[in-house]
């Protein structure tokens, strides 16, 4: 079968609906707390304290936010490192979650380190020896590759189209000159952007894993286990597609779009092997270092775990494996909502189930105050997610004329 | 190649990095000081004369310029019925327990920073803002500090302590081992101020060799057990007990160095940089060759 050639476009909708507007409400709400923490503290807003350090903050926002913007990298590989040009429909969508989520995830530590305007510290102030340096480098610089890969969006958004108001209006020329120059320079070394970012994330998505090892017998056996950062890895690369399919059906959905399904089943069907793949290692962990004889108590632990694997990583691979569920978008989106889930139970287990320090008096449940900021983030994620994909050309339609390939091809290879 | 001199060759790629991107190398701190100097100091804490006077909580906090109140207050021994934690309004704690086979007396037990030999603080922290000093003290730079409390995740002990309260310049505290009065040839505040020598202040491979002794001349005493000695690679404080660590709530930790492990998979990652290196390169193999079987395939068709 030929590629289909895709025409991203900026897609005309109405921005306000009710929907919206209850995500407003959401992102306000969370806005209003966030104040509070740079008022009065972290104390003031969090349940955080000298036995917990880290929570809901640093486990959802930041660790889980990492593993799900991973559609950005997965698909980055596929549609251009392996050339499968039939997925480039898929890969700028990706691209704009990973760049929102990236951008979410440095807003995310901004919060929570009590010292948020030391943040540029660890860009002069170096220690090799932390994972969380490791980590902390790697997501700067890999969120800057995708701010430089989805630059050509913006340029093929405005070249011969520069209209600043007013006063500025003698410039257009000159801007629309170094947007052409800028887009001529990227399609050049876009190559070299879209390399360094896969490499990028396969480092920090493991280092991610490594952060919890240095905790030791503070984590629960179940999950604290040196091949963590192997464990990180993995799942991150098998809930890539899952993500680009659940958000693309839900963005199909709310924007009244036909669902691509010939791509999304096609996506589908890689995703059995890598959660299997995942699976293994997760069960073989559990295997050699004979953890499972914690899953025969019922505590807090052993539920979750379970939950994480059973609904999480099993159930949807079972589902992926039937060509029925590929086929009907409703299944499509269950077990891709389901891999999300795990991946998310996951980190959250990871980073604050299995954390109980040696003297706790009580344990760790995120505030009503963590939990209004996180949820306010990700409405606030959704809408710039909604504003930028009406004004920019991110999501293709498919069938359409005028067709060209996407900027993105790498036309630096080409000669 | 040993741990030791992979390290130096990353600090060494990394500073030559920085001046290469124009930062003088005195703004930069390439890694944390980590020293393991044979002459570091060290304090042992003979938990079987301790009498839980309190006092060095005191001297700590005076010392510190923490609130400390008056002395007499501390001769108040209902507060000893609840088990605390050091924080940041109290750098050490002394908790009591019931007694065990030596004497009648109920057991009380100093707490505050083990001053680890591999301190896993030191290597978490990640502005290298901790360090471990020739003395065998481990501190802190303050300013360096960004307040994320990895330290803190990372403690065996659960030591560091954060001001929570604070919305502006929060700290990261903990027990310094008194590093501004040993470098004037001070006592630490809290063994000075010892009335009955529970404390005793010296190089560490002196005390191992005084804790050894004491256990042998009085074997009804002490149980046979110099907690810190080999407890996550050694720590300068050392405990000694009339019974079980554990029922002290000493945790229960293995003899590997805490940052072992993690070290050993960060540095597996970035051997000199070559896993990255190698990634990209064949990636970008991988890229150049399925573009070429693409341009090859379409040449055919037409
Ligand atoms: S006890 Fe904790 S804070 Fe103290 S040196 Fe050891 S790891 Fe660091
Ligand atoms: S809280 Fe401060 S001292 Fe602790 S790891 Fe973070 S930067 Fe280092
Ligand atoms: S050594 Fe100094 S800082 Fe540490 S507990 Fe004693 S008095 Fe306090």
């Amino acid at each position: 079968m030929n590629h289909e050639l895709v025409n991203p476009v900026p897609i005309k909708h109405k921005f306000f609906t009710p929907g919206v507007i209850v995500l407003f409400v959401i992102a306000i709400n969370g806005l209003v707390f966030l104040m509070g923490r740079f008022f009065f503290g972290l104390g003031a807003v969090t349940n955080l304290n000298n036995e917990y350090p880290w929570g809901l903050w640093i486990g959802v926002d930041v660790a889980a936010g990492v593993a799900l913007a991973a559609g950005g990298f997965t698909t980055a590989a596929l549609g251009h490192v392996m050339h499968r040009e039939e997925y480039h429909t898929i890969v700028r969508p990706a691209l704009l979650t990973a760049m929102l989520g990236y951008t979410f995830v440095a807003i995310g530590v901004f919060v929570d380190i009590g010292r948020w305007y030391c943040i540029w510290h660890p860009l002069i102030m170096w220690n090799g020896n932390s994972a969380l340096f490791e980590v902390g480098i790697c997501v700067v610089i890999y969120m800057t590759v995708l701010y430089i890969e989805f630059l050509p969006v913006v340029t093929e958004r405005f070249i011969g189209k520069v209209n600043l108001p007013g006063l500025l209006s003698g410039l257009n020329k000159l801007v629309d000159k170094i947007l052409r120059l800028l887009d001529h320079g990227l399609s050049k070394t876009m190559f070299v952007f879209i390399i360094a970012g896969v490499v990028l994330s396969t480092l920090h998505q493991s280092s991610l894993g490594t952060l919890m090892v240095i905790a030791g017998p503070k984590m629960h056996p179940l999950w604290q286990t040196p091949v963590l950062p192997l464990l990180f890895l993995l799942s991150a690369v098998s809930v890539g597609f899952p993500m680009v399919i659940f958000e693309s059906l839900i963005v199909s959905r709310s924007l009244k779009l036909k669902p691509e399904m010939h791509i999304l089943s096609r996506l589908g069907s890689m995703i059995a092997p890598l959660l299997g793949i995942y699976l293994a290692f997760k069960i073989g962990d559990m295997f050699i270092r004979e953890t499972f004889v914690y899953l025969s108590e019922f505590t807090t632990a052993s539920v979750m775990f379970s939950i994480e694997i059973v609904l999480g990583v099993i159930i949807p691979l079972r589902m992926f494996l039937s060509p029925k569920v590929l086929k009907a978008p409703p299944l499509l989106f269950t077990a891709s909502a389901l891999v999300v889930f795990g991946v998310l139970l996951n980190r959250i287990n990871n980073f604050i189930v299995a954390y109980t320090p040696p003297y706790s008096t009580e344990s760790y449940f995120p505030s009503i105050g963590e939990i209004s900021v996180t949820v306010g983030f990700i409405a606030i994620l959704v809408l710039a997610y909604r504003f930028l994909v009406m004004n920019f050309p991110v999501i293709s339609m498919p069938g359409k004329q005028t067709a060209q390939p996407t900027k993105y091809t790498i036309r630096g290879v080409e000669k | 190649m040993s741990g030791k001199s992979r390290r130096e060759f990353l600090k060494k790629s990394i500073t030559a990095g920085a001046i290469a991107t124009g930062l003088s190398s005195s703004t930069l701190k390439a890694g944390p000081l980590n020293i393991l100097s044979p002459d570091r100091m060290g304090v042992l804490v003979d938990t079987t004369v301790c009498v839980g006077c309190r006092n060095c909580e005191w001297a700590c906090k005076d010392a510190h310029n923490l609130h400390a109140g008056n002395l007499d207050s501390y001769e108040d021994r209902k507060i000893l019925e609840t088990k605390r934690r050091p924080d940041h309004t109290a750098l050490t704690v002394v908790n009591e327990y019931p007694r065990g086979k030596y004497s009648n007396l109920p057991i009380d037990v100093k707490v505050q920073c083990m001053h680890c030999d591999h301190p896993a603080c030191v290597s978490a922290c990640i502005v290298g803002a901790f360090s471990k000093q020739e003395n065998g003290s481990v501190i802190w730079d303050t300013d360096m500090c960004i307040g994320c409390r990895y330290c803190m995740a990372a403690c065996p002990f659960q030591i560091p302590a954060f001001e929570y309260d604070k919305a502006l310049d929060p700290l990261i505290m903990k027990c310094d081992f008194c590093f501004d009065r040993t470098k004037e040839g001070n006592l630490p505040a809290c063994v000075n101020i010892c009335p009955v020598e529970a404390l005793t202040y010296g190089p560490r491979t002196e005390l191992i060799k005084v804790a050894r002794k004491r256990i042998k001349r009085n074997p009804d005493r002490y149980i046979d057990h110099v907690f810190g000695e080999l407890e996550v690679g050694g720590t300068s404080w050392m405990y000694l007990a009339s019974k079980d660590f554990k029922e002290l709530d000493f945790p229960d930790l293995g003899k590997n160095p805490a940052p072992g492990v993690s070290e050993s998979i960060q540095h597996g990652i970035f051997a000199y940089f070559v896993p990255p290196v190698s990634l990209y390169v064949l990636l970008g193999g991988i890229m150049w060759i399925t573009k070429r079987r693409k341009e090859l395939g379409t040449e055919e068709k037409i």
